[in-house]
């Protein structure tokens, strides 16, 4: 049996925490009439709906590269176990064949064949100079010029008619769960497709559908060739895409979960005390925000790359500095980010300590610390919670443009901003390599665009003057 | 008036002290001048002497805080901290630390033309364009204008500047041939090689500013005012332009008020990406060069321009509207 030791990264053990913190909320949403209700109408709404679901398939890709372990190494003589210098996690396992296809150079999409051209030999003395055939990609063709487009097309067929038949399955597996309540299977069929149902399940399946009939040939054709071809020194870059949402999750996440703390503590403390409390945690954010963040978050990195430097022992392997250090500029993030949200939390907090509830509870005795925990904190976390859902897609933004000015994640850990940087020099190649840049895009898109419909959709239901703002067509009668 | 000038200078000035301490701290919790040192002089065999001269060719061969040594007063003015500080506050900025040669208040004062003509186009241009973007669709709000106009908003935010500079960089200077691949001349073909930036600035921004803004009109087009004003028959042209632009004035200055700071610093990303011999560029030379005294220099002048822009943003809300008084 082979030996392995699961590996606690830092990031790892702050996402399953948020992970943690995630299930209680949801039983907090179940426990308590008007959240639920709140909830409830988020998930009505169809893109809201759809967002999630793609957001759900994207945090669950987070979650499987968040195991990480390590294989040991054959016993030695003595029967000391040593162990792999590589960390793999559950999704490098799943993409093992991808890891291990690994060519020399640049290489188009579902090429079978090299981008540069080099110096073959041939039979006798003959150097020929040519595209040279991939190691993995299309090594299966025995005449790939004649083979490839078939071989090709019969592949992301296959995998057309799999996502159909999984998208067919899912459409039977709604109606089935909605047989009771719609009278019949057939009926409940019905009623999905024509949008007649609680929640907008013809939203999820269509887009659920989108997914399937688009991962389906991925599926089928990344055994044998590299989907979205590869990088300089060789590597899928579909592999690359798919860790890189790792990182994206992890910076969007964990640095708006690092901002809380204080905006919520300092921006209640300001508002709930008013007087030289209030103008002491003015005075902070004020200096805060007059600091260019880009500066403030550099000087920050630079520090912890400092502090890395020296202290090179603290660590067993790469992986583990690189996710030390992006760890590190998660709380960077956070420390530098809070004053827009404390200001917001301040001035709800101001307006709050003057209500009667409020009142009568100071005349009651209360305590302030009891106060600030049972009637301000609750009634200033729809404001929390708008913000954080509508900073996590612009820190995935931001994390791009960190990453090119060079204050960004490790350059050993593959991210939407460092396929960009990469992707700079590449496009001013001639031919242009433009798939790396195409599919960081494309990935990077979709996250952001998810995120960002699903905050709206937060947002709309729990500031109920968003919901104006939302462009309806009226229709005509 | 009088004595809303020295609050606000005040305040200014307590900010400055601020942000200037906790730049210092910031820096030296971790790095010591020797640290720097060894970075700055590069190679791998760097002598204490050599660390010395460089350390006292700089100023930085004196304690950093606190100096036990010296008496009374001078144990706190004999020190890097003091010294840097003062000459920061009188706007004596000293010179770059890696390269003597640089006179960084010189230097700043070159870039700074040049990131001014990259910026205020693209600051005017931005404020115009999004309004009437935003404008546009609430015109047409509730049809399908409206609608897509959103979604197209929707969809821009959500593609990062990156994108927009490499695809516009390929399109229209590789693809096209329109203009330079990037780089800066003076005088009129200036125009040449800010044109490309400035466009793809606009086209990133677009999305958020013009959601931001159409957001802001639909406020103010629900409040009683307007409905009185369609009563009267005005048409809907007079009742946007006339009512609902003059009323969303504040909130537009506020949100583009906070992008000043950024037009005199130059846009990172877009001044680097594009070759532009700016401000922008100047403070990411200065990132990976480890270059303190830059770095502490475009801390403090941010700081001094946030703050005076928020003064302008006060005076330009009394401007729009005679209710408010500055007090």
């Amino acid at each position: 049996m082979m030996q392995f030791k699961i590996v606690f990264l830092w990031t790892d053990i702050a996402l399953w925490g948020l992970m943690a913190v995630l299930c209680l909320y949801v039983l907090r949403i179940r426990a308590q009439a008007t959240l639920r209700a709140t909830w409830v109408r988020v998930l009505r709404d169809p893109v809201a709906l759809s967002a999630s679901v793609v957001m759900g398939l994207f945090l669950a890709l987070t979650l499987l590269d968040s195991v990480h372990y390590r294989t040991a190494l054959p016993a030695n003589s003595e029967g000391a176990v040593f162990y792999e210098s590589r960390t793999n996690s559950l999704l490098d396992k799943l993409l093992a064949r991808q890891i291990a296809m690994r060519e020399t150079s640049y290489s188009e999409p579902l090429s079978y064949r090299g981008f540069n051209k080099e110096n073959l030999a041939a039979e006798g003395d003959v150097v020929r100079r040519d595209y040279p055939r991939l190691q993995f990609g299309g090594a299966h063709l025995k005449n790939p010029t004649q083979d490839w487009i078939g071989d090709v097309l019969g592949r992301a067929g296959q995998g057309l008619a799999l996502g159909l038949l999984a998208s067919a399955l899912l459409a039977a597996l709604m109606a089935a769960a909605l047989a009771r309540s719609h009278g019949g299977w057939v009926q409940a069929l019905r009623d999905v497709l024509a949008d007649r149902t609680h929640y907008p399940l013809r939203a999820v399946l269509l887009t659920l559908t989108v997914i399937a009939l688009l991962s389906g040939p991925v599926v089928m054709l990344m055994g044998h060739y590299h989907v979205f071809g590869t990088d300089r020194t060789g590597n899928d870059v579909l592999y690359q895409a798919l860790k890189s949402i790792r990182t994206a999750f992890v910076i969007g996440a964990l640095s708006t979960l690092a901002t809380l703390p204080l905006a919520l503590g300092l921006g209640v403390l300001a508002g709930y005390f008013k007087g030289w409390v209030d103008e002491l945690i003015q005075y902070l954010y004020t200096l805060l925000t007059s600091v260019p963040n880009v500066l403030l978050i550099a000087a920050c990195v630079l520090m912890v790359q400092v502090f890395l430097d020296k202290n090179p022992a603290a660590f067993e392997t790469g992986a583990e500095r690189s996710d030390l250090k992006m760890f590190l500029l998660c709380l960077i993030l956070g420390l530098t980010g809070w004053a827009g949200l404390c200001r917001l939390v301040r001035g709800e907090t101001l307006k709050l300590r003057e209500l009667d509830y409020v009142q009568a509870a100071t005349a009651f005795g209360v305590s302030h610390l009891r106060i600030m925990q049972r009637h301000i904190v609750p009634n200033v976390m729809h404001l929390v919670l708008i913000t954080v859902v509508l900073s996590f897609s612009e820190l995935i933004l931001y994390e791009a443009v960190l990453t090119y000015v060079g204050v960004g994640v490790d350059p050993t850990m593959t991210s939407f901003g460092g396929m960009i940087n990469l992707a700079r020099s590449e496009m001013s190649r001639d031919p242009v390599v433009w798939w790396s840049f195409a599919a960081a895009f494309g990935f990077m898109v979709t996250l952001v665009l998810a995120a960002n419909l699903f905050a709206d959709g937060v947002r709309d239901a729990f500031d109920p003057r968003a919901r104006n703002l939302r462009p309806h067509v009226l229709k005509k009668k | 008036m009088i004595q809303y000038i020295i609050r606000r200078l005040g305040y200014g000035l307590l900010i400055l002290i601020g942000v200037n301490l906790f730049t210092f701290f910031l820096f030296f919790s971790v790095n010591t001048p020797d640290d720097m040192a060894r970075l700055n002089i590069g190679g791998k065999r760097v002598t204490q002497e050599q660390i010395e001269r460089w350390k006292s060719e700089r100023g930085y061969d004196k304690p950093i805080y606190w100096d036990e040594k010296q008496e009374g007063a001078k144990k706190l003015t004999h020190t890097v901290l003091w010294e840097r500080s003062v000459s920061l506050m009188l706007l004596d900025f000293g010179r770059s630390d890696a390269r003597q040669a640089v006179n960084i208040g010189h230097e700043v004062k070159t870039r700074m033309g040049v990131s001014l003509q990259l910026a205020v186009p693209l600051f005017l241009l931005q404020v115009i364009i999004s309004v009437s973007f935003a404008l546009f669709l609430v015109f047409f709000r509730n049809s399908r204008i409206d609608f897509w106009g959103v979604v197209l908003c929707v969809l821009m935010l959500s593609i990062s500047s990156l994108f927009y500079i490499i695809v516009g960089q390929y399109f229209f200077s590789r693809v096209l041939r329109l203009v330079p691949i990037n780089g800066y001349a003076p005088g009129l073909d200036a125009f040449k090689f800010l044109a490309l930036p400035v466009m793809l600035s606009l086209l990133s921004r677009l999305g958020g500013e013009a959601r931001l803004y159409r957001a802001m009109f639909l406020e103010e087009v629900g409040r009683d005012y307007v409905r009185t004003a369609r009563a009267k028959g005005l048409s809907e042209q007079v009742v946007l332009f006339r009512h609902v632009l003059r009323n969303a004035l504040i909130p537009i200055i506020t949100s583009a008020g906070s992008y000043l700071p950024y037009v005199f610093l130059g846009s990172l990303v877009f001044e680097s990406f594009f070759g532009i011999p700016g401000l922008g560029a100047f403070v990411i030379e200065a990132i990976t060069g480890q270059d303190f005294a830059i770095v502490r220099t475009m801390v403090f002048l941010g700081a001094v321009l946030y703050i005076a822009s928020n003064a302008l943003i006060d005076v330009a809300y009394t401007w729009v509207d005679p209710r408010v008084r500055l007090s």
